[in-house]
């Protein structure tokens, strides 16, 4: 607002935090990569205007996105350079092929180069993925495997944040790499599972899994529940603000010094202390699991 | 389902080490050995059905929450003790159906459990260890991740048991709403949409295809082969790089993954156009 029209304006009109602050999880990828960096810094790489499309998609009638559903950004946050990879949900479910499984690799190996020739570059994932899509299966599941590689090597020089806020989460495949990242944060609208709930109904059966039961659903894979099991170390709301200080605070904090998905220790003694003869409700878990004994 | 009988990866990890019980205090489903391998002292690991598995979701040979952890836990053991010295090779003895599906894998974090065990192999990796991956039969999904996925060099038998792939049939016809049958019929023509190893093949992945006689029951001649096979590319491995890279290196890799290699030069040039 311009000083002229405040002059005009009788009385300034007091909103709402609510309506005040700026939703993280209506923004498009695109938007949402733009969001972390100084403001202008920020250019992205192997955009739409490149046109490089999955050349599998149209082979079996699926229209294909000239970004692929995957958009990176190079560029500063709090003056040092970084990358943001991240995942559209709304093309494909964000699922990874060839192309963006070629884009997230390729943009942490030379994040991980730089940094090996002495120019600190921090990364920063946000991924919304149902994990390998369908149409490109085997090389679907060859680039996760080869992300994984990437990010285990960029992880030693550089702190890696992940992201998942929602609307779609984080599955399959690609939540091996949101739990090797070195910050993992979510909002409660986000969710973070292995296999998703119509998946696990399917293989194991609805008296296994009832995929139409929300509040389970909610309850197992959930962001609350993440982080108060211990498994993300930042809840944030649904706020841009929050989402980019509470990163920005972890690039600050640098490479931890073990990994969670190196603390093979902790991993044996929470599963030792599960009793297997029942299945456990969420709140029951929170029980055993608490945010303190992983801190 | 497998019977425990004819299980591939037990046989092969009997048949490569002389053993068929797993290491002091871990589960029965994960196989561990060290044991010669030309030069080298190398641990052989593999993961097997126990019918009595503490987690119903994962007594068929799948990699669930225990499986995870031991494998990551005896992955981790070794290159903390080779930390100042000379590399052993680890050979992941790759045979999974998949991960486990089950409700207390997922609120128990299975995907946690998972990327500790692809991070202990790619550690070991990084950190110059040989880890040489011989698929002997299923390496489905998330199992193949955890368990094979991270390896230098990966080996696999010429055979129609040899299944590699993002999801078993079954579960993908259920979800594409096809039959299996007009699943194949697109492999054919679509090639990472194949379950046929051949068109694996030539995704580049594999450093060899092994054409063995008696996949089921190894013979003598055959366990041999296979262990100079291991040998040879445990030498390559310590002469390549310890990253991925080599998988887009092949010949087959130029034509069936075109899509990244021009994605990589791309990058790589705008990144740098600062």
């Amino acid at each position: 607002m311009n000083e002229s029209m405040s002059k005009v304006g009788a009385r300034p009109v007091e909103q709402p935090a609510f309506l005040q602050r700026q939703s993280f999880i209506e923004m498009n990828a695109r938007e949402r990569a733009r969001s972390f960096f100084d403001p202008g810094t920020e250019r992205e790489l192997v955009g739409p205007f490149d046109r490089v499309e999955s050349p599998w998609l149209a082979l079996q009638d699926v229209t294909p996105q000239s970004d692929d559903g995957c958009i990176v950004m190079k560029g500063k946050i709090g003056g040092e350079a970084a990358v943001v990879i991240a995942l559209e949900g709304a093309f494909q479910g964000g699922s990874m092929g060839e192309v963006s499984g070629a884009k997230l690799t390729a943009a942490l190996d030379l994040a991980c180069a730089d940094n090996e020739n002495g120019i600190k570059t921090y990364a920063i994932l946000q991924l919304e993925t149902g994990g390998v899509r369908l149409q490109e299966a085997n090389l679907g599941l060859a680039v996760i495997a080869e992300i994984i590689g990437s990010l285990l090597a960029l992880r030693e020089h550089a702190p890696v944040v992940c992201v998942t806020a929602g609307s779609v989460g984080c599955f399959g495949g690609m939540s091996l790499v949101a739990g090797l990242a070195s910050y993992l944060m979510m909002t409660r609208e986000g969710r973070l599972g292995m296999n998703g709930p119509e998946v696990i109904e399917q293989e194991a059966g609805i008296e296994e899994f009832n995929s139409k039961n929300r509040a389970l659903i909610w309850g197992i894979h959930g962001g609350k529940q993440r982080y108060e099991t211990g498994l993300v170390d930042a809840l944030v709301d649904d706020n841009v603000g929050q989402v980019v200080d509470a990163v920005r605070e972890f690039l600050r904090r640098g490479v931890p010094s073990v990994h969670r998905s190196a603390q093979i220790d902790l991993l044996q003694r929470r599963i030792a202390m599960l009793d297997p003869s029942h299945q456990w409700e969420p709140a029951e878990l929170r029980e055993f699991w608490t945010r303190q004994e992983v801190l | 389902m497998s019977e425990p009988a004819r299980e591939r990866g037990r046989a092969w990890f009997r048949a490569l080490t002389g053993r068929s019980t797993p290491m002091r205090g871990d589960p029965a489903s994960v196989l561990t050995a060290d044991v010669p391998l030309g030069e080298d002292q190398a641990r052989f690991l593999c993961v097997v059905s126990d019918p009595n598995g503490r987690f119903p979701r994962a007594r068929h040979g799948e990699v669930g929450l225990e499986e995870g952890y031991t494998l990551a836990s005896r992955v981790r053991e070794v290159v903390e003790a080779d930390k100042n010295g000379h590399k052993r090779p680890i050979i992941p003895l790759v045979d999974v159906r998949s991960q486990a599906y089950g409700r207390r894998e997922e609120i128990a974090a299975i995907y946690l459990v998972a990327a500790a065990a692809a991070d202990a192999y790619g550690t070991a990796r990084l950190a110059g260890h040989p880890v040489i991956a011989l698929i002997v039969g299923h390496a489905i999904s998330g199992g193949f991740l955890a368990h094979g996925y991270q390896a230098n060099r990966i080996l696999a038998f010429d055979d129609p048991g040899v299944v590699i792939h993002a999801m078993h049939k079954e579960a993908a016809a259920r979800v594409t709403r096809r039959s299996v049958e007009s699943l194949e019929a697109l492999g054919k023509s679509i090639l990472p949409l194949s379950y046929d190893i051949h068109d694996y093949a030539k995704l580049g992945l594999l450093h060899k295809l092994l054409h063995i006689e008696h996949p089921d029951a190894p013979h003598p001649t055959e366990i041999e082969r296979v262990r100079h096979e291991l040998i040879a590319a445990t030498a390559e491995a310590r002469r390549g790089p310890r990253d991925l890279s080599n998988r887009l290196q092949s010949h087959e890799a130029q034509t069936s993954r075109a899509a990244t290699i021009l994605v990589r030069r791309k990058l790589e040039e705008q990144w740098k156009a600062d």
